[in-house]
């Protein structure tokens, strides 16, 4: 072996050549904390679960992954100073990560629902006789890919986030294995996922095909320098990104899935979906189009403007017409995309900070909707019809009237975060001359509306519609853990909070607007 | 007659084409999980081979290592949607896409 190794160097030698050391790429570690806090959380709670399963009291999943969500969020204070006082935006990973304020600001935004979706899932997963570590390390998991999207600085590296965020929420989806629907739920986000990630890796050869390149620096460098080579490649690579993101953000006509999902899968995990797995999906679209993009707004502007009046219509219509909350809040939050499309649509830095005001405050509003949902639902997680929350307010005033404050947020009620979510993309969308499609988000925002009133009617008027005539006085027995009480209080008091001092996350949205950086710290 | 043309990166960009296609097209008329599954992997293979053609037309390494990331995801992709498809069939046998219409509306 080492005369082999003495031939081969004295070879190497005679033929001049010099043995180089292998170049790695230096890494800036810790701008990765956040991302590692999450993937580490995962890990060591599965070894922890695994190794020492009867010592553990119970709770215990869910304490460690609140632990992991808040350590992402304590490691990314640091950096966000660090970014906006600091050495500024900087790339990290041989350029393949990009840190700004973008990426900080909506690596706080899935952390927060990481622990909030923990805390609502531990009196459920309890409830359901499911209990076990395999949902919040599925949870962290797929949160450590949304980080890596919304910091991305290279579309490969983008796409293996978009599939870390998705294959665990597969599974998440078809995790309750009582109820056959989950189980449907899940293969079909499976098959109709795997379907716009195809199309979405499809995208990335396009473009990778016409610009040379993965590297979101060197993609727009190009882009903005000279006449791209091959110009038919470069809009399909376009209009497949966009077949791939809408799928992800449910964007109409790729929402199919949506509203089967959410009512088939686990509460939890819909509140999850609708708040970590949206933002994601956001954080690729606007890093990718608004930013990397940008030289071609013309040509993809057009697109997404239809793809929102698309979503903001069918996602308002449809909602009305269903009896399962679950489903009408399913279509409700692809109305809600359509007005995130807004911003992205306006490609405008006050379009991009609009969209993160609004993606902040619908985590926070969502998952409190579902939240209540989920302990509405009771065993077996089923009775979620609009009948099964007649009468609410009579046996439970205090959960009938939170959940009446996130409709109405939804809704977008004055003194609630969901008012001025729409007033400031409404406002990014008017600033960019787009008034018809700020005419058509007003009008799906008065039919929205409706629907929200729908369920709060049903909660305080409890009488059952025609055959019975007899007012039906007690309403459902609901018990609210704990933990998923504390969950509703903390989103409660965000969605109260932002809607009388919006000031302080339309500040960090605005200082959160991606930038592309090349240099290394 | 045949030794006369010559293939260029430019046919196996089509060739990839018309896998993705066929991939795209077989997921949406077949009925069997497994099946839409096999289709969903033909599509991914497609895009590899489009990355291998576009990185040897510009000369670059890069498209080449792309392979191996889009490899490891279909991977994990296998695993978990055979999983979900076990899960499925053990509970109703012979199941296809048709039969999973449980939510609707």
């Amino acid at each position: 072996m080492t005369a082999a190794i003495h031939t081969l160097a004295s070879l190497a030698q005679a033929n001049g050549a010099q043995v180089d050391p292998l170049d790695t790429p230096s890494i800036e570690w810790a701008a990765l904390w956040p991302a590692i806090c999450l993937a580490l959380g995962a890990i060591l709670l599965l070894t922890i679960a695994s190794l020492a399963k009867r010592w553990l009291f119970e709770g215990f999943y869910a304490l460690f992954t609140v632990v992991a969500g808040l350590a992402a969020i304590a490691t990314s204070i640091p950096l966000w100073d660090r970014v906006q006082d600091g050495d500024g935006p900087f790339s990290a990973v041989a350029q393949a990560v990009g840190v700004d304020g973008f990426s900080v600001y909506l690596t706080v935004v899935i952390a927060s629902a990481v622990v909030l979706t923990a805390l609502l899932a531990d009196g459920y997963l309890r409830r359901e006789g499911m209990d076990g570590p395999e949902f919040y390390v599925l949870m962290l998991l797929s949160a450590t890919g949304g980080v890596i999207m919304a910091s991305a600085n290279d579309l490969i590296v983008m796409f293996l986030g978009l599939e870390t965020l998705s294959i665990s929420v597969y599974v998440l989806a078809a995790m309750h294995r009582r109820r056959a629907t989950s189980q449907e739920a899940g293969i079909k986000y499976f098959v109709l996922g795997a379907f716009s990630s195809a199309f979405f890796l499809y995208g990335i050869a396009m473009v990778y095909g016409a610009t040379g390149s993965t590297n979101m620096v060197e993609i727009s460098s190009f882009l903005s320098g000279q006449i791209p080579l091959n110009d038919t490649a470069l809009l399909a690579g376009f209009a497949f990104l966009l077949v791939g993101f809408g799928f992800k953000i449910a964007a109409v006509p790729f929402h199919s899935w949506t509203p089967d999902v959410y009512q088939g899968a686990p509460t939890p995990v819909v509140a999850y979906m609708a708040s970590g797995v949206k933002v994601a999906g956001f954080a690729g679209l606007i890093r990718v189009f608004s930013l990397t993009f940008e030289t071609y707004a013309t040509d993809w502007q057009p697109i997404v403007y239809a793809l929102a009046v698309l979503t903001l219509v069918v996602g308002a219509l449809l909602a009305v017409v269903q009896t399962d909350v679950k489903r009408m809040l399913a279509y409700s939050s692809i109305n809600h995309a359509g007005f995130i499309l807004l911003g992205v649509q306006a490609a405008t830095a006050q379009g991009t900070s609009a969209s993160l005001f609004y993606l902040a405050a619908y985590t926070f509003m969502v998952i409190g909707t579902f939240g209540v949902i989920t302990v509405v639902s009771r065993r077996g997680d089923e009775l979620t019809t609009l009948d099964d929350f007649k009468g609410l307010a009579g046996s439970r005033p205090v959960l009938a009237l939170v959940f009446t404050i996130f409709l109405l947020a939804q809704a977008g009620v004055p003194l609630t975060s969901g008012f001025f979510a729409k007033f400031y993309v409404l406002e990014a969308a008017v600033d960019a001359s787009s008034y018809w499609l700020a005419l058509v988000a007003m009008l799906t925002a008065v039919i929205a509306a409706f629907l929200y009133l729908r369920i709060i009617v049903a909660m305080y008027m409890g009488a059952p519609d025609g055959d019975d005539p007899l007012p039906e006085l007690d309403g459902p027995e609901v018990e609210v853990p704990a933990a998923a009480g504390l969950a509703l209080a903390l989103c409660l008091a965000v969605t109260v909070f932002v809607g009388f001092f919006p000031q302080h996350l339309v500040d960090l949205a605005n200082d959160a607007i991606p930038v592309l950086v090349a240099t290394a710290p | 007659m045949l030794a006369a043309v010559a293939v260029t990166p430019s046919w196996y960009l089509a060739l990839g084409a018309i896998l993705f296609c066929i991939g795209a097209f077989g997921l949406l008329v077949r009925r069997n999980p497994l099946v839409m599954f096999m289709c969903v992997e033909l599509m991914l293979n497609a895009v590899n081979l489009t990355f291998v053609a576009f990185g040897t037309m510009l000369g670059d390494i890069g498209g080449q290592v792309v392979v191996f990331f889009v490899l490891v995801v279909a991977a994990a992709e296998v695993v978990v949607g055979l999983g979900l498809i076990v899960a499925i069939l053990r509970r109703r046998p012979g199941a296809t896409a048709d039969d999973l219409s449980a939510l609707k509306g």
